[in-house]
């Protein structure tokens, strides 16, 4: 780090005047002393929310999905609505992690901690629709996963998209589970050393694996991490793409087109990075991480919104024009149904939510401006989720026999399974901001002298004797 | 058998390094360097190779890629063969998804595994620690007393490199045994 980490032409990426021991004490501190009012509020509410989800679950499994609001023409809806909406949100974690470290992005060290944690918690809420999904769930290991039986053996269908799904989905989780444990390790370590009570130091004792900050072993772990950004950086890719098979592989027209690989990665990353940006908007205040996640990082991130957005906008374009210029009667039908039939409501939020609200993102002032930026995150993952409403519903709802056109209108069990997910969602972010240190301070001591000037020197201020000789 | 250690402790990571890189044209034998944070550049001035956990990637990558192309085959044109609309009942294209993660799976898994048989990481170690502020703010470079060993060049080394602190230890036991034990 001591090259080109000191270059004056670069912000500094830790605001502040911080010394290395600072962040230790920052970060480590907050988890460190009793939880706050604020936070029992936010997790009891969260895990009301659970609760109340879970029961609805429960409710679904013993009754039948027949408590859904599906009918003959549109089969798939607010279930697999939820699915893909949950695993795009999944994808910025790995994407912070994983692409941005290839690509020696600094700024990343701040932040790749909790949105990998958010990249879990979405996979996991993600997982559970598949799963009721199937209607008899406990019967799931016997047609998800291939394995000889007695049943002829008859096995899994590896044409099948919804397989390539079973396998993308859970190996992400896996890779990014594994990933975010070997990135916690040596953060881990240094909760262990400082931890006071037996109990924290067996925890941390345990999960920290007995790492001492041996260079012989960062030699090993270094290599090992890169090689899990280098893993990641296509499985990041991978997953959307092989959601987006499951529909662009159907021959319903508005689902069997040649874009939805890319389309659906890079919406993907748009509303990961907009639920990233809500939370890390709210822990930075609550958690007063402003010296860590400063305004050059919201607007970096910010800077990625529009990206992504602008390029979801030009999709959605795309998919106009292809169905105008293929000619097929059906194609066009069902985008100009999209934009004008009875679920226009839903394309026009969407429109609105996805391209035209960050376009406020141009403007740096409002860039660097953490209100506006929260509003517009929350308008972008409502935007995202009303896109795979749009995509699922409004495709299916008018098939090819006028005479079987119907509408959709979800349950009260429905919406109460969504919302329950994000109880879920939230009742695994507040722990994880309780228990482990929730910003991989272990990397932002490497970025620390970025951006400052040449000399600056991390005396932590403690005395301690100079040049002390001890014999044994 | 522990080895007796000559330690400098440093609050910079620029002082390490240059520290590091004159102990070895001094000629010492350097048992270890202690960081809080991977310091770019240590691992090759303390002439560590790089690791060979890649090869461990490789091989179990390409272990789960053979894994899903026999299974995959096996089931698909032998246990089980499907007669789709007259087409193969070797489809490769649509094996492709379900090989690139299994790739990824077992190598990713093994990376893992590897990593922790390479750093001798397991539930329950015990760390020794050598310094308490090792994974906090403080680097440590941990010298050997063997016959290349000076204690006078040794300590004006590291007082050039402004180390804090010089302690004598052993390689199997923490500062703190280290001190209650001896001075």
């Amino acid at each position: 780090m001591s090259g080109n980490a000191c270059s004056p032409l670069r912000e500094p990426l830790v605001l502040g005047g911080k010394k290395l021991g600072d962040i230790t004490q920052d970060v480590c501190g907050s988890i460190e002393g009793k939880p706050s009012t604020l936070w029992w509020f936010g997790f009891l509410l969260a895990l009301t929310v659970a609760g109340i989800g879970a029961a609805t679950m429960g409710y679904q499994i013993y009754t039948g999905i027949g408590t859904w609001g599906l009918n003959k023409t549109v089969g798939w809806a607010f279930d697999i609505t939820n699915f893909v909406f949950w695993v795009g949100i999944g994808h910025a974690g790995t994407l912070i992690s994983a692409i941005l470290c290839l690509f020696r992005q600094k700024w990343r060290t701040s932040v790749n901690r909790s949105a990998e944690a958010m990249t879990i918690f979405a996979v996991i809420c993600a997982a559970i629709f598949p799963f009721i999904h199937m209607g008899r769930p406990w019967f799931g290991a016997f047609w998800a996963l291939p394995y000889p039986n007695f049943r002829g053996p008859l096995w899994v269908n590896f044409r099948s998209p919804l397989l390539w799904d079973v396998f993308a989905i859970s190996t992400y989780f896996t890779i990014s589970l594994v990933f975010w444990f070997i990135g916690l390790i040596p953060d881990n370590a240094t909760v262990r050393d400082r931890a006071k009570h037996w109990l924290r130091r067996a925890f941390y004792g345990t999960v920290s694996l007995g790492w001492d900050g041996s260079v012989k072993k960062w030699n090993h772990y270094e290599t090992a991490y890169l090689i899990f950004a280098g893993l990641s950086t296509p499985l990041v890719v991978s997953v959307h793409t092989i959601v987006s098979m499951d529909f662009a592989t159907s021959v319903i027209p508005g689902w069997h087109t040649t874009i939805f690989p890319p389309y659906f990665v890079i919406g993907a990353i748009f509303s990961g990075f907009a639920m990233v940006q809500t939370l890390l908007l709210v822990a930075r205040k609550t958690m007063r991480l402003e010296s860590y996640i400063t305004v050059n990082h919201l607007e970096v991130m910010a800077k990625i919104i529009l990206l992504t957005g602008s390029l979801v906008g030009l999709a959605y374009g795309t998919e106009f024009f292809i169905a105008w210029y293929s000619g097929s009667q059906y194609e066009q039908f069902a985008f100009i149904n999209r934009a004008t039939g009875p679920f226009s409501w839903a394309y026009w939020i969407m429109v609105s939510c996805n391209v035209l609200s960050p376009q406020v993102l141009w403007f740096r002032a409002l860039r660097r401006n953490p209100v506006v930026l929260f509003i517009m995150s929350i308008f972008v993952n409502i935007g995202m989720w009303f896109e795979r409403f749009v995509i699922i519903v409004t495709s299916l709802h008018r098939d090819f026999l006028p005479s079987s056109w119907s509408y959709y209108t979800p349950t009260w069990v429905e919406a109460v399974t969504f919302i329950g997910t994000f109880g879920i969602f939230f009742t695994c972010f507040f722990l994880f901001i309780r228990l482990l240190p929730a910003i991989a301070f272990g990397e932002v001591k490497g970025v620390m002298k970025w951006g400052q000037p040449k000399g600056h020197s991390h005396d932590a201020g403690h005395s301690h004797a100079h040049g002390e000789v001890k014999h044994a | 058998m522990p080895e007796l250690l000559y330690c400098g402790v440093f609050k910079d990571d620029e002082d390490v390094l240059g520290a590091v890189k004159e102990c070895r044209e001094a000629g010492f034998d350097i048992h270890d360097v202690y960081t809080p944070y991977a310091v770019h550049g240590l691992d090759r001035a303390m002439g560590l190779p790089f690791s060979k956990i890649t090869w461990v990637t490789f091989g179990c990558g390409l272990g789960g890629l053979t894994f899903g192309l026999s299974l995959m085959t096996y089931v698909t044109d032998y246990d089980w063969a499907m007669n789709v609309g007259g087409k193969s009942s070797l489809p490769f294209p649509a094996f492709v998804p379900v090989l690139f993660e299994l790739t990824v799976l077992i190598g990713g898994l093994c990376t893992m595994l590897g990593l922790f048989i390479f750093c001798r990481l397991y539930p329950g170690k015990n760390p020794k620690m050598k310094h308490p502020r090792l994974t906090d703010d403080r680097f440590m470079i941990a010298v050997k007393k063997n016959q290349n060993f000076n204690i006078g060049r040794a300590s004006e080394l590291f007082r050039k490199f402004h180390a804090e602190q010089m302690l004598d230890l052993d390689s199997e036991y923490d500062c703190f045994a280290s001190q209650g034990g001896t001075s």
